[in-house]
């Protein structure tokens, strides 16, 4: 065993810090699907498709930016313009043309209609970005490598992926934890999400808080496609696989769990990452074992608590 | 009503045996659009529940690629399609065990994850499977006799039509019968089929392998027709498609799944083909619409138009 660690450090350490970096990422477009429907009593299976724009929106305004002449370090904030373009328009659109019908619907009804959400959403994507894969890498490229030293090793590793992805990550559940307990839209919040009635009944006026929420979880799922943007190529299909990447992270979690959401973002990128190096062939399984595994054992969740069962 | 439902199926077969016979060209069509129907019907006593799977096009793939593994070694329609729907049947009762504790989200949700994770080891291991290429089927027999390329269509015709009436009527018994009836509490309070010593588990458990049992037919079917299984059979949009014809179709009579899926393999050879890149795109809106304009699906529209009919004459 120490043998095999000697001689697997730099693959090893290259997993950790992959895995760091992509369980950023999750954690910011799960940590959204999780709020959304905390509030709105709604999965939202079109959040993946959300996250897919961002990331294509990104590249856009990347492409743009640079061809307008701005400098290159204009490639970074132009990710979080392009998130919030994103989720700013698409957010409150759909929840006032189409959710705003189906509130207080059957479960099914809600989760078949943000299913067709996601169909259309899906084609959308290839209609303005075409099917081959876009990438736009700028914002990576300008912060350049640094060398992490680990187990005597040397391992290179874009700056971008070391600080920018876990950082913002880190800031935004630290933000979120503070926005919630601590100011008075936050509490709002809250309220409706433990009960939604006495809310109401106290002059909150739930459909803004509803519209609010969803505008901000769209924009938290844009925000992480946009950040995955610089590294990799975006191709057809990403939001398929977020969608239920990030569902694994809130299932596992146990619904509504913020903090929860972040530790098992770390467990499901780290696991996923340490199977790229090691085992690729069973990388897209790993996060779905561990999701399995624990529903086996605590069907609601690592953090979940369970519900009494109405008669 | 009942009484309806049934001679409508029937020449609803009758009018599809004449179309095929009319227009040969239909028939591969067709054969098709009643294999999708089955594996609806599976769709349709789950959405009894109040349950919905997005991830159902597992068990069609199983049937089709049961087939395609098989199909060298045994190459006859009477042992492939048996098979085909045993192999789903046994995946659908492993998966069914761990799936029917969930519901709604959940349910939905962990079924899309299992149906990924099959897809991408389909892909993935070429060397078992070809990969994205897929396999060829050769030719297989129809119970010992040796067809020519158009005699085995027929004969597919023939079997996916009698299957389907078959799995029209079956389902009809099931969902009258107590075990049918339980599913429906299941989708309005859980709870108290309990109190009443029924294990809610275990009617949905039922329902669900009998829904994979269907998929693999239809699965088994379709590679036995298409004669080329790839994993697109296991990916998130066939599910999809599974879905929006149960709803296209309307949930309410067990005629849906077929009506649906015949409108629905009509409207992708013309339309498809044209608008292929807003293919998900058109589906995703018309989904939206019958949700939200039309909840009965086709069958309700249907039902609506006959009911006023009678209203009128009587």
């Amino acid at each position: 065993m120490a043998e095999w660690f000697g001689d697997n450090s730099g693959l090893l350490g290259l997993a950790l810090l992959d895995g760091l970096a992509s369980a950023g990422l999750i954690f910011l477009v799960a940590v959204g699907l999780n709020l959304v429907f905390g509030v709105l009593r709604i999965i939202n299976v079109a959040h993946g498709s959300l996250y897919a724009i961002g990331a294509y929106a990104a590249a856009s305004v990347g492409i743009f930016f640079a061809s307008a002449g701005l400098p290159a370090w204009a490639s970074l904030p132009a990710l979080v313009v392009a998130a919030a373009l994103v989720g700013g328009i698409l957010g409150p659109l759909i929840e006032r043309l189409v959710l705003r019908r189906i509130y207080g619907q059957e479960e099914v009804l809600q989760l078949l209609v943000t299913f067709a959400l996601f169909m259309i959403l899906e084609d959308v994507q290839k209609l303005i970005w075409g099917v081959q894969p876009v990438q736009h890498d700028l914002a990576m490229r300008l912060l350049g490598t640094y060398d992490v030293p680990f187990a005597g090793d040397v391992v290179p590793f874009t700056a971008y992926q070391l600080f920018v992805l876990p950082g913002v990550a880190l800031v935004v559940l630290v933000g979120l934890a503070w926005f919630l307990r601590r100011t008075l839209t936050g509490r709002v919040i809250v309220a409706v999400t433990t009960d939604r009635e006495a809310a109401t009944a106290m002059g909150i006026d739930a459909r803004r808080v509803f519209l609010l929420t969803f505008t901000f979880g769209a924009m938290l799922a844009a925000l992480g496609g946009a950040l995955s943007s610089p590294t990799g190529a975006i191709v057809p299909g990403i939001g398929a696989q977020t969608i239920v990447l990030s569902f694994a992270v809130v299932a596992t979690a146990g619904l509504g769990q913020t903090e929860g959401a972040a530790l098992t973002a770390l467990m499901i990128g780290l696991g996923r990452s340490i199977a790229v190096y090691f085992e690729p062939e069973l990388e897209v399984v790993v996060p779905y074992i561990i999701m399995v595994a624990v529903l086996l054992v605590r069907p609601q969740g690592l953090f979940g608590s369970t519900v009494a069962r109405r008669i | 009503m009942r009484r309806g439902e049934t001679l409508l199926g029937l020449l609803g077969a009758a009018a599809l045996m004449a179309a095929a016979l009319l227009a040969p060209w239909l028939k591969f069509i067709l054969t098709v659009a009643l294999a999708k129907g089955i594996a609806v019907i599976g769709i349709l006593l789950l959405l009894r529940a109040g349950q919905v799977s997005f991830g159902h096009a597992l068990y069609v793939a199983m049937g089709a690629y049961t087939v395609a593994f098989l199909a060298p070694a045994m190459p006859d329609a009477a042992v492939l399609l048996p098979a085909g729907a045993a192999i789903a049947t046994l995946t659908g009762l492993l998966i069914g065990l761990f799936v029917s504790r969930y519901r709604e989200i959940f349910f939905g949700m962990l079924n899309l994850a299992l149906s990924m994770v099959v897809y991408s080891l389909l892909e993935k291991l070429y060397d078992l499977t070809k990969g994205t290429d897929g396999i060829r089927v050769e030719l297989p027999r129809f119970f010992g006799m040796a067809l020519d390329r158009p005699g085995f269509e027929w004969a597919m015709f023939a079997t996916a039509l009698v299957l389907a009436l078959a799995a029209g009527a079956f389902a009809r018994l099931y969902l009258d019968s107590p075990m049918g009836q339980a599913l429906s509490a299941i989708k309005t309070r859980e709870t108290r089929l309990e109190f009443m010593g029924i294990s809610a588990r275990r009617v949905l458990l039922a329902a669900y392998v009998l829904s994979a049992l269907l998929g693999g037919v239809a699965g088994a079917i379709i590679g036995m027709t298409t004669r080329h299984v790839t994993p697109l059979l296991a990916y998130w949009t066939a599910s999809g498609e599974l879905v929006f014809i149960a709803i296209l179709g309307g949930a309410g009579s067990v005629l849906g799944p077929f009506l649906g899926a015949v409108t629905f393999e009509l409207v992708r050879i013309y339309a498809g083909a044209a608008v292929a890149d807003a293919w998900q795109m058109i589906l995703g809106g018309v989904l939206l619409a019958v949700i939200l304009f039309a909840p009965g699906g086709l069958w309700g529209m249907i039902a609506g138009l006959l009911r006023r009919r009678a209203g009128a004459a009587s």
